[in-house]
């Protein structure tokens, strides 16, 4: 085979199963439906958010197409300032909720669980290995398990008769009673994917910094850290759409709280007080989707690599 | 405007001062403990490093669980004990039974289906011209919350009564077809698949990006000597492309199992969890926070996550293999 052609490369699809079990082009034009099919939903949502509100009642939303009729004054509405439909200050108090929920429940579980990672891949001790299997089952519990006495918690403390073994926190409907769960969910998965990664971090790299005399604290900073880097973003993006999309946790530890509502709960609770509203409810929905598509987008190159270290051979 | 600033100026202050807290404390925290030299070092250092998600874990899911095991055998106050008595009502209320035939309808369709799919479009991509823009369109409806998908499938769902115009795309297509719609979300037991098609869209790009992720590690000589061997097509899937991503596929399988049965935000969305198509861990909030039964509550949790074992100890079984072979 001459450079040239390798350069190319245009052969090996010849080898692909998939390719020929259905021919090349019908490969490729299903691939294609389905993609298409895929977004139609999507596409449907961002067409009706563009539309006025007779339109939305009269006709379907494949018509703004065939006779364009656009209108930004939906969007104009859920952000301006005013009483919107009952809804004070618009929509913008709950996008900023939603950020301010969002930051720090990625930042705190990624900390502490690079920090235990760590640990469990490269300070050994007796037990060790089992700490990590106990961690990696804790994954799979529903923390629809967790959550009535984790409220508990929140508000009354532990107590075992008349002992008192932790006080009420009286966090609940606070900020810090959303990130703390959140922390606290995330920390199984992340271990284990961060545990995947750092694992596989060269050996002879954390011997020489041990045999300089670094301590394990400035190993993790200098060394650990920074070679993380794939795994912390692709998991940053996973958390961060868990708990921008999340609708149980928020709705369990806001307990209502009007001045902390993330944007999706607000959504949730539109979805029946808006039902005649579909203009706000659409253009409100695609504000909710930005954010975590961005996210995703900026970070996506980051995804397969940090998330499959060590995992698939 | 001012008004506005005034509410929602402190919450970012709030958050920015919180997050400089938290690493404030740790640098500190690290700078002490890394003082420490000798015999202590090590100690501390797993102290330092595990401590605070041990600690969070144990609040945060161990104890918790425990609680619920306690709750699931107490009455709906939580005062007396009452037995297997929320057990026996789960299994033999008439509309409880309902909710678990649809939570077997949802284990036994979405996670084969969304994962079968998934494999097939991995499969079909591989090496295709403008991989990478098919890939994201499939996966976009991934960074999109249950609850907005639901609003999304709305559009599609929608019906209106036969003299008005049908606005949803189902509808309009099943008019244009020739037949009068139904009110799809109403109609039983129709309502449960047409909701697990909206979950299937959500996780059908995860399981693509994770299996194509698979299938490009194979090695290209092992395929190229099997086709030399005259392997093609539909052989050579089932000979070498899916022996190597076997293990891949059951790991993306298992996820959608464990995430089809926490599943709550969709039915909680799109129905409510009315007309026949709530579910358990949808039905275990209901019980909890709006009917104020936790020891019935408790007792749906408990039963989640004995459905959820057999997946547990499937998994620690293979992560200890694939640890011993390492």
């Amino acid at each position: 085979m001459s450079l040239l052609t390798r350069n190319k490369a245009p052969k090996l699809a010849d080898h692909n199963a998939g390719r020929q079990l259905f021919g090349s082009r019908w490969a490729t034009i299903t691939v294609w439906i389905i993609a298409v099919v895929w977004t139609i939903p999507s596409l449907g949502l961002f067409a009706t958010s563009f539309r006025p509100k007779a339109d939305i009642s009269a006709n379907g939303w494949w018509n703004l197409f065939v006779h364009p009729h656009f209108t930004m004054g939906n969007y104009s509405a859920i952000f301006s300032t005013s009483t919107v439909s009952g809804i004070p200050n618009g929509i913008l108090p709950y996008v900023i909720n939603s950020f301010v929920i969002t930051i720090p429940a990625v930042i705190f579980p990624i900390t502490i669980a690079t920090m235990a990672a760590y640990c469990l891949a490269w300070v050994k001790f007796r037990g060790s290995d089992a700490v990590f299997y106990g961690i990696f089952a804790l994954q799979i519990v529903p923390i629809q398990l967790a959550l009535v006495p984790l409220l508990n918690l929140f508000t009354t403390g532990v107590h075992i008769g008349h002992y008192t073994l932790v006080p009420g926190l009286h966090i609940a409907g606070k900020f810090l009673g959303i990130w703390v769960p959140h922390t606290m969910f995330a920390l199984p998965l992340a271990i284990y994917l961060l545990h995947n990664f750092i694992s596989s971090l060269p050996r002879e790299l954390m011997e020489a910094a041990n045999v300089d005399g670094a301590s394990h604290f400035v190993v993790f900073r200098r060394i650990v850290l920074p070679l993380s880097i794939p795994a912390i973003a692709a998991f940053t993006i996973f958390q961060f759409l868990w708990v921008w999309n999340d609708l149980l946790v928020a709705l369990t530890f806001t307990g209502g709280t009007e001045g902390i509502d993330p944007l999706n709960n607000k959504l949730a609770g539109l979805a029946g007080t808006w039902g005649s509203h579909w203009e706000l409810l659409t253009s409100s929905t695609f504000i909710t989707i930005l954010v975590p598509l961005a996210v995703f987008f900026s970070l996506q190159r980051y995804f397969v690599r940090g998330l499959l270290a060590g995992s698939v051979k | 405007m001012s008004s506005f600033w005034r509410d929602n100026l402190p919450k970012l202050g709030q958050m920015f001062a919180s997050i400089a807290i938290f690493l404030a404390v740790l640098s500190v925290i690290f700078f002490i403990a890394g003082k420490a030299n000798g015999k202590k070092q090590r100690p501390i250092a797993i102290f330092v490093f595990l401590g605070p998600a041990l600690l969070l874990l144990l609040f945060g899911l161990l104890g918790p669980a425990v609680r619920t095991l306690l709750l699931s055998f107490k009455g709906s106050a939580s005062h007396s004990w009452v037995g297997f008595s929320n057990y026996t009502w789960l299994f033999t209320d008439e509309s409880e039974r309902i909710v678990l035939r649809n939570t077997v309808f949802w284990i036994l369709f979405t996670p084969i289906v969304t994962t079968g799919l998934g494999l097939l479009l991995a499969v079909l991509l591989d090496r295709m011209r403008r991989e990478s823009i098919a890939k994201s369109l499939i996966f976009m409806p991934m960074a999109i919350s249950f609850v907005g998908a639901s609003i999304t499938w709305a559009f599609v769902y929608k019906y209106a009564n036969p003299n008005q115009p049908q606005v949803g795309l189902m509808s309009s297509v099943a008019r244009h077809l020739g037949f009068e719609p139904t009110n799809w979300l109403l109609t039983q037991p129709l309502n449960t698949f047409l909701l697990m098609v909206i979950f299937i869209w959500s996780q059908t790009g995860f399981a693509m990006v994770i299996l194509s992720a698979a299938i490009k590690n194979v090695p290209t000589d092992v395929v190229e000597a099997s086709a030399l061997d005259g392997a093609t097509g539909w052989r050579l899937f089932r000979g070498i492309t899916f022996p190597m991503v076997r293990s891949t596929f059951i790991v993306v399988l298992a996820t959608m199992v464990v995430a089809t049965l926490k599943l709550f935000d969709i039915v909680r969305a799109a129905t409510g969890g009315n007309f026949g198509t709530s579910v358990l861990a949808n039905e275990m909030y209901s019980e909890t926070f709006i009917r104020y039964d936790a020891g019935r509550g408790a007792a749906m949790a408990i039963v989640l996550f004995v459905l959820v074992l057999p997946v547990l100890f499937y998994n620690i079984f293979n992560l200890s293999r694939e640890r011993t072979i390492a």
